[in-house]
């Protein structure tokens, strides 16, 4: 029975970066994970994950970190065996500039049991979010899938297009954009299990 | 891999999403209530970390950052448990803390706080638990420093933790106060908490922790969601 009651969470603050995304900021600290899934034992189709997170004024939100969780392109998600080859784990801030932003390069990922379309994992953090928010990215040219999904299914069909992400090709290079709205008329639907 | 279903995220526990006395909370955080689905396979997994991805001295914050000598501050000892409802270690969990220096200053380049730089200090670390779910750090005693939320507002000294269990759902990033601290009932980050649950983020003095002629010690268990006692239960 329980006899622990959660530690409450807090926010990440404004100055994680040394911390959490160390490579990505110009700090002298190893990485835990990074925005760079691909290595030479990966298969599968190549992609880029990027999007923009707005505040509810619909301001960009520096300084947010996004981390993912994904299976591989078989629809497994890594094991000790597989993580070698893929690890599924990814980790990046919005950074501080003029266009702040997720990018993540990784690869698409199969379908991971029998009724759910491809999907990311997607958490995000952020100065003044008090508990991290969890999302999920699904795929634009997954339709006859995403019609079957049971997630999407459960979502108000007004609220689906907020987990979308939209496929584009750029000089040959596949991009996914999927921006965040933390608040607003297109709030993304945010997921607790 | 163990596919049993997870206890809920305990709202009660939980700052509520938006909090207005933390003023950037109201635009930043979700305002509608998220939408609850089922435990999958894409959530009863999580990425596991194993110690070749440790950098060295990485339990140890008064090495990892020196340059020419030691840092200077308070040395202290950070050390716990991380556990799940049932009570039951979870270990192999990977804590990553991070935080200001003895001065109350973030090595982060957009830290404008006019209080000195440590050359000697990163603040970061990370480490895995062992078998019995223990986590124990040595670093310094981070200072209180000033933010813009309210008039002469003042975060409590703190170090920030982050946490993956055995998979996504318990996820937790933190922050871990020090009893007796005066600053406590004036911060609305940690009063964000309700009264009941703020006291989960404090951690106690421990003269059992405490290395003689060395360091004092502070112990602070961690409370993560764990597996359901019995799938039928509530
Ligand atoms: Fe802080």
């Amino acid at each position: 029975m329980r006899c622990k009651k959660q530690t409450p969470s807090q926010t990440v603050g404004p100055f994680f970066s040394y911390g959490l995304t160390p490579q990505q900021y110009g700090y002298d600290h190893s990485d835990l994970g990074n925005g760079d899934l691909v290595t030479e034992g990966t298969d599968g189709e190549v992609i880029t994950i990027t999007g923009t997170i707005f505040n509810g004024e619909g301001g960009e939100m520096k300084h947010a970190v996004v981390e993912i969780w994904q299976a591989d392109n078989a629809g497994n998600y890594a094991d000790v065996v597989v993580k070698d080859r893929f690890s599924g784990f990814g980790r990046v801030g919005t950074g501080r500039g003029e266009d702040p932003r997720y990018r993540i390069r990784t690869i698409k990922p199969g379908s991971v049991d029998n009724d759910q379309a491809p999907h990311i994992t997607l958490t995000i953090f952020s100065r003044g979010l008090m508990h991290h928010a969890f999302t999920r990215l699904y795929f634009s040219d997954e339709v006859e899938a995403n019609a079957q999904d049971p997630l999407l299914q459960k979502l108000p069909a007004e609220r689906r297009p907020t987990l979308i992400a939209q496929r584009v090709e750029e000089e040959g290079e596949v991009i996914y954009q999927f921006d965040i709205h933390m608040q607003g008329d297109q709030e993304t639907v945010f997921l607790e299990f | 891999m163990d596919m049993k279903p997870f206890t809920p995220k305990d709202n009660e526990s939980h700052p509520p999403l938006i909090h207005p006395p933390y003023k950037s909370s109201t635009s930043r955080s979700p305002s509608k209530d998220p939408i609850i689905v089922p435990q999958t396979i894409s959530e009863l997994t999580g990425p596991t970390f194993d110690h070749s991805e440790l950098p060295e001295h990485s339990t140890d914050l008064t090495m990892n950052g020196r340059k020419t000598g030691e840092p200077l501050g308070e040395r202290i000892i950070v050390t716990g448990r991380i556990l799940d409802e049932n009570g039951d270690p979870v270990p192999n969990a990977m804590v990553e803390i991070w935080q200001a220096n003895s001065a109350g200053r973030y090595i982060d380049s957009e830290d404008h706080h006019q209080a000195p730089l440590d050359p000697n200090f990163l603040g970061a670390g990370r480490m895995l638990t062992d078998k019995d779910g223990w986590y124990r750090f040595l670093t310094l005693r981070p200072g209180a420093y000033p933010w813009g939320n309210h008039p002469n507002a003042w975060r409590p000294p703190h170090i920030h933790f982050s946490i993956f269990g055995a998979n996504i759902m318990t996820r937790l990033v933190t922050q871990m106060y020090f009893e007796g601290d005066p600053l406590l009932q004036y911060d609305p980050i940690c009063a964000s908490a309700s009264e009941e649950a703020r006291v989960r983020m404090i951690a106690d003095f421990s003269l059992e922790h405490t290395e003689e002629g060395f360091a004092l010690g502070y112990l602070w268990d961690i409370v993560i969601r764990g597996p359901k006692a019995t799938p039928f239960e509530d």
